[in-house]
C-alpha cells in the first residue's frame, strides 16, 4: 500500500543521504522524496512517498525514527492530510492543439508560464494522481518534457509535525 | 589559553577517562599524534593493522562496560577500519572511532589517500560525524561517546580533517549533552509490563530466550533471578551467552543453527516466549516461515524499538532498557499472588527432558587417536576453571566454544556474532587483556582465521599480552567444508588450508612460545603448561580432526526443527 511519510531533520550535510541509504540498504521502495529547510532553517522536512506492506512500513517508520538526525516522523496516511506536487511541462503547442491545450491547463487548474510560437510550458499543482491524469489526457506525444518535484504532505488540521 | 583540534581531541579522550587507544598512525593525524605523544594520561596501543585497532578496542568494550576507542589516519587507515566497524555495529558495541581525514580545503579534490569517510562508514555506525570547525571538536567528541553508550550501543565515527586538527581554539569539555533529535528509551511501559507478567503466570509451556542485550545492558542479574522465581526453561543465542549461568539447571543451552535440540525444539513448542534483548535473526531461529509449531504469544522487550516486530510478529512489545524493565517485571511477579502452575510446568520440563534425552545433548565420540576440537574445549574449560575471558574467531572452532564452554558469567565470551568477522579474535583478545590485565585471555581459533590477523602476534609482545592462543588445526576452512560436505556433494572448493606455515616456529619469530598438541593424551598437559605461563604469550597448534562436523545443525533456510543430530556415536 502506498504510504506517504513526512519527517523533521537537522538540516545538516549529510542528514538526506542517510535517509536515502536507509531506503536502499534495507531495499525499501522510494516513490519520491522531497525536502527543504523549515521556517527554523536548522530543520529540515521530507516527504518520502513509499509503499510496502503493513509490517515494511512499520519498519520504514521505526528505522528512521532510529536515525540520529531525524527528529520527528509522521505516517501521514495514518489519517486525514493534504498532499500537492508541483509540475513543470513542456508541450508542443502547434495549430488546432494551441487551444486545446490551453482549455486542458485551464481545466486542470494549470498555468501557462511560458509561450513560445510552438511551446507551452504548463505549471500543475495537485496530488500525485491528478498530476498523472493531466499528463496521460495530454498523451505522450505532445509531451516534450516534464518535471515534478514529488509530493509535498500535510496533516489536517491539528495534525502538526513540528518540534 | 587555547589550543589546537588535535590537543582537544586528546583532552576530551582523557575528560572521558579513556585509558587505552587503539590506533595506527598516518598523515591526516600526525597532530593528533603529536599531541597523544606530548602526555601520559591516554596510552595508545600500536597495533600492526587498523582492522586489529578496532577489533581490540571492541574486545576492551564487550569485555568490560566501557565504550573502546581507536584512532586511524585517513583513506587507507579508514577502508582497513571498517570491517571492524562494521563487526561493532551488528553486535551493538559501544566504540568510538577517530580518522583522520585530508585538511577541509582538498576534501572533493581526491587527494592523497582521501576517502569519504563518513559516506563509506554510514551504513554500519550508529552515527558519524564530520568535524569542520576546530570549535566543534569538543562538543562532537561528547556526543560521539553519549551516542555509543546510551540506548541501543554502537560504533560513532568522528571524521577529522587535517587543518582542523591543528586550528585553535579555546577548549571547553561539555558537561552535559543533549540531541534533540535522539531520545533512547529508558523504563518500559507498565501496562504492557503487567500484561507481560499475567501471560507469564498462565502459561503452560514458557521459553525464556535471551540475548545479547542482557550482557551489553548489564541485566544479567536481573535475568537470573526471573528465571529462577519463574522456574521456566531459559535459552541463551550465541550473543547472549554468559548473561543466564550456563551451569543452572534452567538453562538448556545454546539456541539456534548449532544450538541444542531441547532448545531449539522448546522454542518451537512453548505457548508463551518471552525474548530478552535478542533479534529472532536467522541463525538463531532458522526459516520465519517454519518459526513455531504452534500458536504461541511472543513477548519481546528491546531497548530498539525496530528490533521489534522485524522478522516476527510480536504480542506484547516492552521498548525500554532491560535493567529497568525486569526489574519492574520481577516486582510485579513477586507482588502478584499467583505463581505459575507447578504441574504444568513440570510437565513442560518433562517435555524438554525428554527432547533432550533424544537429542542426546550436546555430544562427540572422542578419540585416542586424533584430537577432537570439542575435547579441547572441554579441557580448556576444565583448566581455567570456566572463568577466562574468551575471545574465538568464526568457523566451526567459535560454534564448539560456544557449546562447550560453559559460560557462567557475563561479558566472558567475545566473539563476532552479527557480522561473522574471521580476524577478530586476536586482537579482540588484546583489549580483553588490557582491560583485564591480570586476568586469564583465551583466544579459540582456526589455522585458516588466525592468519587473518595473525600480525597482531607483533602488538602482544610490544604490549607484553600473555594471551593463550588456543588454535584448532584441521587444515580446513571447517565450517565452509562442512557445509560442502553437507550440501555440495563432497566438493572442497578451496577450503583445504595448504602450505600452512609452522605456527610454532612462527610464534616464536614473534618472540612468543610456540606448542605444537598432536596426540590426545597431550592435550591436558599442554594446556596446563601453556596456562601454567602467566607472563607468556603462548601459540598452541593443536592438530585436530579434520573430518570432526559441528551437531546439532539446523540447515540455512530450514525451521528449527529440521535439525540435523550427531549421528549415533
Amino acid at each position: 500500500m502506498r504510504h506517504i511519510i513526512s519527517l523533521l531533520m537537522e538540516n545538516e550535510a549529510g542528514a538526506l543521504s542517510r535517509v536515502a541509504g536507509l531506503f536502499s540498504a534495507r531495499g525499501y521502495n522510494i516513490e519520491s522524496l522531497s525536502v527543504a529547510p523549515t521556517e527554523d532553517p536548522t530543520l529540515s522536512r521530507m516527504t518520502i512517498v513509499t509503499s510496502g506492506s503493513d509490517a515494511i512500513i512499520e519498519q520504514i517508520n521505526k528505522q528512521l525514527n532510529k536515525l540520529v538526525d531525524v527528529a520527528a516522523v509522521m505516517d501521514l496516511s495514518d489519517g486525514e492530510h493534504l498532499e500537492r506536487e508541483l509540475m513543470l511541462v513542456k508541450v508542443r503547442a502547434e495549430g488546432a492543439a494551441r487551444e486545446e491545450l490551453k482549455r486542458m491547463a485551464d481545466n486542470f487548474r494549470g498555468r501557462i508560464i511560458d509561450v513560445t510560437d510552438h511551446i507551452y510550458t504548463i505549471e500543475l499543482t495537485g496530488s500525485c494522481a491528478e498530476l498523472d491524469n493531466f499528463l496521460k489526457a495530454i498523451g505522450r506525444d505532445l509531451i516534450l518534457e516534464t518535471v515534478r518535484t514529488g509530493a509535498s504532505g500535510i496533516g489536517r488540521s491539528d495534525r502538526i509535525l513540528k518540534l | 589559553m587555547e589550543l589546537t583540534g588535535a590537543e582537544i581531541a586528546i583532552r576530551c579522550l582523557q575528560e572521558e577517562q579513556v585509558e587505552y587507544v587503539f590506533g595506527y598512525p598516518g598523515g591526516a593525524v600526525l597532530f593528533i599524534y603529536d599531541a597523544l605523544f606530548q602526555q601520559d594520561k591516554v596510552k595508545h596501543i600500536l597495533v600492526r593493522h587498523e582492522q586489529a585497532a578496532v577489533h581490540a578496542a571492541d574486545g576492551y568494550a564487550r569485555s568490560s562496560d566501557k565504550v573502546g576507542v581507536a584512532l586511524v589516519t585517513s583513506g587507507p587507515g579508514l577502508t582497513n577500519a571498517v570491517t571492524g566497524i562494521a563487526t561493532a555495529y551488528m553486535d551493538s558495541i559501544p566504540m568510538v572511532i577517530l580518522s583522520g581525514q585530508v585538511p577541509t580545503f582538498a576534501i572533493g579534490e581526491d587527494a592523497f589517500q582521501e576517502v569519504d569517510a563518513v559516506g563509506i562508514t554510514r551504513p554500519c555506525v550508529k552515527h558519524n560525524f564530520l568535524v569542520k570547525d576546530v570549535k566543534d571538536i569538543a562538543s562532537t567528541i561528547k556526543k560521539a561517546f553519549y551516542l555509543a553508550k546510551s540506548g541501543r550501543p554502537g560504533p560513532v565515527l568522528v571524521d577529522i580533517p587535517k587543518d582542523v586538527s591543528n586550528h585553535k581554539t579555546t577548549f571547553e569539555y561539555p558537561s552535559s549533552v543533549t540531541i534533540r533529535s535522539y531520545h533512547p528509551a529508558g523504563k518500559g511501559d507498565s501496562g504492557q509490563i503487567r500484561q507481560a507478567a499475567q501471560m507469564l503466570l498462565e502459561a503452560k509451556r514458557p521459553m525464556i530466550y535471551a540475548g545479547g542485550g542482557v550482557v551489553l545492558s548489564g541485566a544479567s542479574a536481573q535475568l537470573t533471578d526471573l528465571v529462577r522465581l519463574l522456574g521456566f526453561p531459559c535459552t541463551n543465542t550465541l550473543m547472549g551467552l554468559g548473561g543466564f549461568p550456563a551451569s543452572d539447571k534452567h538453562f538448556v543451552g545454546m539456541l539456534g543453527m548449532h544450538g541444542t535440540y531441547e532448545a531449539n525444539m522448546a522454542m518451537q513448542h512453548c505457548d508463551v516466549l518471552l525474548a530478552v534483548g535478542a533479534r529472532f535473526d536467522d541463525r538463531v531461529i532458522g526459516n520465519v516461515e517454519h518459526f513455531a509449531e504452534v500458536p504461541r504469544k511472543i513477548i519481546h522487550i528491546d531497548i530498539d524499538p525496530s528490533s521489534i516486530a522485524k522478522r516476527v510478529k510480536v504480542d506484547v512489545p516492552i521498548v525500554g532498557e532491560l535493567k529497568p524493565v525486569l526489574d519492574e517485571l520481577l516486582g510485579v511477579l513477586r507482588g502478584s499472588q499467583r505463581a505459575p502452575n507447578a504441574a504444568d510446568t513440570a510437565a513442560w520440563w518433562k517435555q524438554v527432558n525428554e527432547w533432550r534425552a533424544v537429542g542426546g545433548g550436546l555430544r562427540y565420540k572422542n578419540s585416542a587417536e586424533i584430537i577432537k576440537p570439542q575435547f579441547v574445549i572441554e579441557t580448556l574449560h576444565e583448566i581455567t576453571g570456566g572463568d577466562a575471558f574468551i575471545t574465538s574467531d568464526v568457523g566451526q572452532h567459535q560454534m564448539w566454544t560456544a557449546q562447550y564452554y560453559k559460560f557462567d558469567k557475563p561479558r566472558r565470551w567475545v566473539t563476532s556474532g552479527g557480522l561473522g568477522t574471521m580476524g577478530f579474535g586476536l586482537p579482540a583478545a588484546m583489549g580483553v587483556q588490557m582491560v583485564n590485565p591480570g586476568a586469564t585471555v583465551a583466544c579459540v581459533t582456526g589455522e585458516g582465521s588466525i592468519q587473518m590477523n595473525i600480525q597482531e602476534l607483533s602488538t602482544c609482545k610490544q604490549f607484553h599480552l600473555p594471551i593463550k592462543i588456543l588454535s584448532l588445526n584441521n587444515g580446513y576452512l571447517g565450517m565452509v567444508r562442512q557445509w560442502q560436505e553437507f550440501f555440495h556433494g563432497n566438493r572442497y572448493s578451496e577450503t583445504y588450508m595448504n602450505a600452512l606455515p609452522d605456527f610454532v616456529k612462527l610464534a616464536e619469530a614473534y618472540g612468543h612460545v610456540g606448542m605444537r598438541i598432536v596426540k590426545p593424551a597431550d592435550v591436558e598437559p599442554a594446556l596446563k603448561e601453556a596456562f601454567a605461563r602467566k607472563n607468556d604469550l603462548v601459540f598452541m597448534d593443536f592438530k585436530t580432526d579434520p573430518t570432526e562436523n559441528v551437531y546439532p545443525m539446523v540447515p540455512g533456510g530450514k525451521g528449527l526443527s529440521q535439525i540435523i543430530l550427531a549421528e549415533e556415536l
